[in-house]
């Protein structure tokens, strides 16, 4: 079974047919051809494909595309300024080391991003909690939690 | 100090891809008319294929193509090679039982591919994969580490005990003598617990064939992409090597389980000239838990004596290693070169004797995870070296400095040579940042809490930058271990380098850069780092063991400083000199003692544009390459010590302080070092605490195959670690460099595990130290 949907995605209004049972990572890996996005597990379980949706991080590879049409994604990829310049908490992950192998990073940097909402001011331990649904296998998470506290500051 | 140059904290320059989307790992690479692979693997640990019948499949909708083991088979083609021989003790060799890239007649671990269907989407290939109908004659499974030699079932039917050898280091009559005469003989049993690497980019690969030039191309991710084309080429496929592409591209994580040839991208390689089409297989998770090659699995028993001032004078160590279900690239070699000859540890240790029994079981093969057999002997002996302190009522420091080796160069009685070290100030450094002079304090306001404190020890060493090819030849090794390096200085002075290394997180983009950046005299954003492709890298043995900077920076370095002997004679034609008076500093070439000069981008433009140039005596152009073949390991060591609390209702032991102090010579960039160390500490601690690979001993089935089940350290589970350095440059290697990849992993469990026998008074916890485990030792305490 086909599905039309539509949505907003970093800005840009896109529609297709897809499956019903497309989720939304497929749709925005395969049929957008956004690869930033990262399928580590599948089970939401390691957050690499972390995007935003209406404004909350979501594990995109346990969400139906369907259920994200009409809604407004950001993706990675959207996170930059049209010039190319990094969006600060993406540039806090650079000044302070808080990425290695580089894969879980944008579904870090998502995660990381949807806490200036919560806590703005977060502490380590915060940070330590919130990050909890994001697997890094490289960083021991030491320059991660570094990295969203510069970031949330900035 | 050259503001981007060596020893600056200088940052990536492969970051700006990576943070905005733009990295480039194999799944994200999609061909023109892709298919894409499907995997049918066996749910069985042992069982005969009686019959595969894919007929129901084929006619499934998408279905390309699906191929068996059988279809394999008839065309001739080998198994999958092992590239390290061990002999037994009495001089026989290892059994090498075939490793079939799809398995023929039998299933020897859950997860053994014995079919691959190809359709046109992933979804058509999955569902025709679960239509392929296989019928299976189970048969006992052996999945037992300890017991493995005494099953009733055979893995293999050419090892009938499941033994794959039986091997011996050292000198075991000196070290009988020295247990019969000793003071005192401590004897631990224990077991270093098995793990699943689990790089967060599960393995992919994409492989096609190009009819019109009859070559292939093959996307994977993997670490070393020059020793997978080779092995795959010469060794199972039988395909001339020039034919073959192997781009690894972004690679998200590898620990070891990158390096190895494996069965799938051979069998995407094969299938890719038969069905005409590009073929993709990215491992779904649980795919990940069952294939990818697992880490440690070792059973141990040692035993240490010393005199009546805890002088060690003689250890023995018996370990059982599990190498799984078959010989995987480098299975045979962790347990035994690359953990027997550390068993010296950082300490004057006169007789050593060390005996492996590798055994087959059906579980996934078991090869190199980050340290590879380094963690596995720095286990064995720092956990002795803890429990003997306590025997003999001696201070864990203390009995660590009455033993360290204090002159160098060292040779151990298990066959290396340290070249330089300085374990006391490691030693102390830590003792000072880890304020252990206060512990008896600490420990005494949290019992006043109701907590128990502990704190534990591991001095540990490492031999990396692996390896003299000669003297790993002379252990078995079937290739060598060198790496090569170029540098390609363009017309304009910019410079592009082509290194056999691969970077999959550690940042050789950097790194790299900075070193020749420093050489050359010329900004790091002149000069960019290409690694990972063999049609543009001329060779490599590619990134492990620690090995990258030490092997692969020193080819570059030699490459460099050939780039600076030729600038050195057109720079001397140029300025009318003779080229022993010319000199190369801060990027320019000068007439020694006057100032006459000429930039380096000038000497790099004439070299292309030779109009004026010594063109009856050199070559235009301005382009090295180089090999480094080290003469000796590096031998990274320092101490890690960990104070732990325990909540002795809940049995929940929280880290409260871990330091690091490590001595990797000298550092071209200490934020990545840092970033290296907290990454290793966090894979140790993963271990020791919280990763444990669980097989059912009957059924051989894996019970942790997911994130429900296998306990991956989150963020909330680490601390923050206090890290610190001492230098010793390497002495053999012209950056002084010993490499730092591996040191977290290596010298963390034991330290945290002596730090929780401590705080509970216990002998020995099995790793992962859970808090059932640790609640459940103390209860057996009181």
């Amino acid at each position: 079974m086909t599905i039309h949907i539509s949505m907003k995605v970093n800005g840009k209004a896109v529609s297709a047919d897809v499956a019903a049972s497309t989720t939304l990572v497929e749709f925005i890996r395969e049929h957008l051809r956004l690869t930033g996005t990262h399928v580590g597990c599948n089970t939401a379980q390691c957050g690499a494909c972390t995007v935003h949706v209406d404004g909350r991080a979501v594990k995109s590879c346990n969400m139906l595309a369907a259920q994200a049409s009409g809604a407004e994604v950001t993706t990675i990829e959207g996170l930059a300024s049209a010039n190319g310049d990094m969006h600060p908490m993406q540039a806090a992950f650079k000044e302070h080391h808080g990425l290695q192998c580089g894969f879980c990073t944008p579904g870090m940097v998502m995660s990381a991003l949807e806490l200036k909402g919560r806590f703005p001011n977060a502490t380590d331990e915060q940070i330590r909690e919130a990050l909890d649904g994001n697997f890094c296998r490289c960083t021991g998470y030491q320059n991660i939690v570094k990295a969203v506290k510069a970031g949330l500051a900035a | 100090m050259k503001a981007d140059g060596i020893g600056a904290r200088v940052t990536r320059k492969e970051d700006q891809r990576f943070l905005t989307g733009n990295g480039q790992y194999t799944d994200d690479i999609t061909l023109s008319h892709q298919t894409y692979a499907a995997f049918v693997r066996s749910p069985h640990a042992h069982a005969t294929i009686n019959d595969i019948d894919t007929r129901a499949a084929a006619a499934m909708p998408g279905v390309v193509a699906i191929f068996t083991g059988k279809d394999i088979a008839a065309t001739g083609i080998g198994g999958l090679p092992c590239g390290w021989l061990i002999n037994n003790k009495d001089g026989t060799p290892m059994k090498e039982p075939p490793h079939h890239i799809l398995a023929v007649d039998k299933a020897r671990y859950v997860g053994d591919q014995v079919a691959v269907v190809i359709a046109e989407t992933i979804e058509q290939a999955r569902a025709a994969a679960e239509a392929v109908e296989v019928d299976y004659g189970v048969l006992p499974a052996v999945a037992d580490t300890a017991t493995a030699s005494k099953a009733k079932a055979s893995v293999h039917d050419a090892a009938a005990d499941n033994v794959c050898y039986v091997w011996g280091h050292g000198d075991a009559a000196a070290v009988d003598r020295a247990i019969a005469s000793a003071h005192k003989v401590s004897t631990l049993d224990i077991v270093n617990n098995r793990l699943i690497p689990n790089a967060i980019e599960p393995r992919a690969a994409n492989a096609a064939y190009d009819k019109s030039s009859d070559s292939y191309t093959l996307y994977v991710s993997n670490q070393n992409p020059h020793v997978e084309r080779l092995l795959m080429c010469a060794f199972v496929l039988g395909i001339p090597e020039h034919k073959v592409r192997v781009v690894a591209p972004d690679v998200g994580g590898g620990f070891g389980s990158k390096i190895f040839l494996y069965a799938e991208e051979t069998v995407l390689v094969w299938a890719s000239k038969r069905v005409g089409r590009p073929i993709k297989w990215t491992a779904d998770r649980m795919e990940s838990f069952l294939s990818d090659a697992h880490g440690r699995d070792h059973v141990t028993r040692v035993q240490m004596a010393m005199d009546g001032n805890g002088k060690f004078t003689g250890m023995k160590v018996t370990t059982t290693a599990n190498v799984g279900a078959y010989l995987s690239t480098f299975a045979s070699c962790v347990p035994t070169i690359l953990y027997a000859t550390l068993l010296a540890g950082q300490y004057a240790t006169p007789a050593i004797y060390c005996e492996v029994t590798a055994v087959f079981t059906n579980t996934s093969p078991v090869d190199a995870y980050r340290g590879a057999g380094r963690p596995e002997a720095t286990y064995v002996v720092e956990r002795i070296v803890e429990t003997a302190a306590r025997d003999m009522g001696l201070d864990p420091a203390e009995i660590r400095r009455r033993n360290f080796i204090t002159t160098f160069p060292y040779a151990t009685p298990v066959g290396l040579t340290y070249d330089i070290g300085d374990y006391h100030a490691c030693l102390e450094k830590a003792v000072k940042l880890a304020d252990y002079a206060g512990f008896p304090a600490r420990q005494a306001e949290a019992k006043a809490r109701g907590k128990l404190r502990g704190i534990g020890f591991s001095s540990y060493i490492e031999a990396c930058g692996l390896a003299p090819s000669n003297v790993a030849g002379a252990l078995g090794a079937r290739a060598g271990l060198f790496e090569a390096g170029e540098v390609r200085v363009h017309p304009t002075g910019k410079v592009t380098v082509f290194t056999g290394s691969h970077s999959h997180g550690q940042g050789h983009e950097t790194t790299f850069a900075q070193v020749v950046a420093d050489r050359l005299g010329i900004p790091i954003d002149d000069v960019d780092i290409q690694h990972g492709d063999t049609g543009k890298v001329l060779f490599g043995m590619g990134t492990y063991g620690s090995r990258s900077l030490a092997v692969g920076g020193t080819a570059i370095v030699k490459a460099v400083d050939k780039v600076i002997a030729k600038g050195k004679k057109i720079a001397a034609h140029l300025l009318e000199a003779a080229d022993t008076d010319i000199e190369f500093k801060d990027g320019v070439f000068r007439v020694a003692g006057t100032d006459k000069n000429v930039p380096f981008a000038s000497v790099a433009l004439t070299a292309y544009v030779p109009h004026n140039y010594p063109l009856d005596k050199l070559e235009p152009g301005l382009n090295e390459n180089a090999f480094y073949d080290p003469t000796n390991f590096t031998y990274p060591a320092g101490t890690h010590i960990c104070e732990v609390e325990i909540d002795p209702d809940t049995g929940k032991t929280e880290i409260v302080k871990f330091t690091a102090v490590d001595d990797f010579g000298n550092i071209i960039n200490p934020m990545i070092v840092e970033g290296q160390v907290h990454g290793g500490l966090a894979q140790g601690i993963g271990q020791a605490l919280l990763e444990g690979c669980v097989y059912d001993k009957e059924s051989g089935q894996l019970l942790t195959a997911t994130y429900m089940d296998y306990a991956m350290p989150r963020a909330d589970d680490l601390p923050n670690f206090t890290v610190g350095t001492h230098v010793t440059p390497c002495t053999h290697n012209p950056l002084g460099v010993k490499g730092c990849g591996e040191a977290g992993a290596i010298g963390s469990p034991p330290a945290l595990i002596n730090a929780i026998t401590h705080a509970i008074g216990v002998r020995d916890i099995a790793m992962p130290a859970t808090p059932e485990r640790v609640w459940r030792a103390i209860q057996s305490r009181a």
